[in-house]
Formats: C-alpha cells, structure tokens, sequence
C-alpha cells in the first residue's frame, strides 16, 4: 500500500463555470442580450419584469425565465399573460439557479426570436451570486422595506454587480430607510455603480432605466 | 444555503482525480477556501459523510485551508487584510478596493492509496 499526494487545483465550480460559458455562447450566438436578476424575496422582481416589458414594447422581444424552488408557475403565468414567452424553471428545493438549470431553460425558448433575455432567480441574497449563469449583465432589485442595512449584511453579492435597482421608492414616506447610508455601504463595495431608484408601483424611474437598458441592447447589436 | 451543490461538486472532482490516478480510496482532501466565500466548513463536513458513502472516497477526511481576504487600494496602490467586510483603506481612506485574495475556492491536492 502507498500513499500519493495528487496535484489537483481545480475550482470547485468548475463544472458550473463551463457550462455557464456554453450558455453565453449560445446566447450571443442568437443575439439575445441577458440579465441575471437578483433580489430578497417579494423585492419585486416580477414587477420589475413586467414594467420593463411594458416600457420597450413593441419594439424589444423579451424572453423570461422563472427560477423557484416549488413547483408553482405563479411567476411565469404573469410574464405570458402580458403576451411574452415565459418557463419555470423548479430547482427542486435549492435556494438559486446554477448553470446547468439554466441550459435546460434556454433549450425551451426560441432564442433567436428574443431580444433581451431575463433570468428571475430565486428570492435569496447569498446563494445566487455563487453560481456564473452565463448571463451578460448582474442586476439586484434591493428594496425599501428591506431596510438601508443591506448593504452591509451581504456585501458579497453587491461585490458582484453590475446593475443595481433601489425598487419601492412610493414606500419612503413611510419606512425609516436612510439612503445616504444605504448608498454609502453600496459605494463602499461597488464604486461609481450604475443605480436606478424605482418605483413599480407609480412606474417612477423606469424610464430612465429603460433608456439605459436601450443603449445597452444597441451597443450589444453592434459587437 | 448551497453546500450540497458544492459538496457534490467536491466527491465529482476528487473522484475523477482519484480515478486517473487509479487510486484504490482517497484518505484526505485538501480544500482552499477563501474568507469572503459564503461556505461553512461544517455543512459541507455534514453532506460529506453521508455522500462519500460507498464510494472510493468513503472516510476521505476534509482539510479547509482559510485565506484571509486581502483588498488592494486602486488609489494608492497599498495592500491590507480585510478584518471585517467594509472598511476603507487604512492608508487613504479610499473605498476603491479590488480584492487581491481571499475569493478562492478550489481544491488543491488529494491523498490517496495505491492497491
Ligand atoms: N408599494 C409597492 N409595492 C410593490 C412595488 N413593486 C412590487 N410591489 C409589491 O411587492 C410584492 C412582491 O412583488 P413581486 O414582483 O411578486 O416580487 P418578487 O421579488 O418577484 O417575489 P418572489 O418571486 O416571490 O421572490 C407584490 O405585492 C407587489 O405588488 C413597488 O414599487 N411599490
Ligand atoms: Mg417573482
Ligand atoms: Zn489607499
């Protein structure tokens, strides 16, 4: 009997990065500009979908996968009922999309008949921003209600953002939410982060994030 | 959180590395994590025993090795190890940080038993 050392150094998420890599491939490869969204639960991420859709109709085909830990299509039935095509995805109990799910969603749309491609993720702060989906862009909806700590309770996934969306803005009058702070913790760990401040409810500051978005989905045409 | 999907990925890896080096068992795991992963060694350490069941890596024991998280200043250039998650360099008060260590996650080597 004897005993080895074996070299290995391999990222312990190798297998999810690859497949993640597969999946940008086959999205620029259709033209299809894609949004990794992030938020706690009930932030508003399905409203947000939903007034994006509204703000860049008709002229922006969107495609919409729903990741959820349970078997309800809650979600995906609000996306197809405003006429987009929408799937759930079920991840079977674990708390955030990975690669792999992500490629047996792709497999049911019809990627080159879409424009813009957006991922809810499941309702978690920690968990998703493990996981490379292969998505071009990292957005989180924070919301008021959440409260101005955020920041500063999960630094890592605001480490990893590209976008941010401060959602629930009608709610400020009511809810002790200092933004100074919340922006402070946010600068502290994304400096000079590109923010949008929203409302889904009154629809305030969609506009500006739907014109931001615009020249996103151009320049993206143009690679 | 999602240590099963990382401790299913860990006995993938240990086990292909183990084979191509036509290993008869794996006895440890060499692992190193970085401190701003969001991984508890203990989780992972529960999945494990159960998982590595009735495989080549039953009994394998888990080594974590920590590496502290170290942000370098964009301002001015200087190093400095991160003692809690937000806080500006300590040379200039800058917040425009990278991080320079600390965000690993990988397996470094495993130990195994040739028949
Ligand atoms: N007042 C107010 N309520 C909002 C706003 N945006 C969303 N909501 C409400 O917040 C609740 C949750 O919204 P959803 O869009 O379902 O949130 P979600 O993040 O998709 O939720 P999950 O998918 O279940 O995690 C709903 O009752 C929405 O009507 C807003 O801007 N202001
Ligand atoms: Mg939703
Ligand atoms: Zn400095």
């Amino acid at each position: 009997m004897t005993v080895n050392r074996v070299q290995v150094v391999e990222n312990i998420l190798n297998a999810n990065d690859q497949v993640a890599q597969l999946n940008r491939q086959v999205l620029d490869q259709a033209g299809a500009f894609s949004i990794n969204l992030m938020a706690s639960p009930g932030a508003g991420k399905t409203s947000f979908i939903l007034k994006t859709i509204q703000a860049l109709r008709p002229e922006v085909n969107i495609g919409v996968v729903e990741g959820d830990t349970a078997p309800v299509t809650i979600d995906a039935d609000k996306i197809n009922a405003v006429g987009m095509p929408a799937v759930q995805i079920n991840t079977g109990g674990e708390c955030h999309l990975d690669a792999v799910m992500l490629k047996a969603g792709l497999q049911q749309l019809s990627l080159s008949e879409i424009d813009l491609l957006i991922v809810e993720n499941v309702g978690n702060l920690i968990c998703p921003a493990a996981f490379d989906l292969g998505t071009h862009i990292n957005l989180l909806v924070a919301s008021i209600p959440e409260g101005d700590d955020k920041p500063y309770k999960y630094p890592n996934i605001y480490r990893g953002l590209d976008v941010l969306v401060i959602n629930k803005t009608d709610l400020l009058p009511y809810i002790d939410f200092r933004m100074d702070y919340f922006r402070q913790g946010v600068e502290m760990l994304n400096p000079g982060l590109t923010t949008f401040a929203v409302s889904c409810k009154t629809g305030e500051g969609i506009d500006a994030w739907a014109d931001w978005l615009r020249g996103r989905l151009t320049a993206a045409k143009q690679v | 959180m999602h240590e099963l999907a990382v401790t299913e990925s860990i006995l993938e890896i240990a086990t292909r590395h183990a084979q191509q080096a036509e290993a008869a068992r794996v006895t440890d795991i060499y692992l190193v994590i970085g401190q701003l992963s969001s991984i508890v060694d203990d989780s992972v350490q529960f999945y494990w025993d159960s998982m590595a069941e009735n495989t080549i890596c039953q009994g394998a024991e888990l080594h974590f090795k920590r590496i502290p998280a170290r942000m370098r200043c964009q301002d001015c250039q200087g190093e400095f190890e991160l003692a809690s998650q937000l806080e500006p360099c300590p040379a200039c008060g800058s917040y425009r940080l990278a991080v320079a260590a600390g965000d690993e996650f990988y397996m470094e080597s495993i130990e195994v038993e040739k028949a």
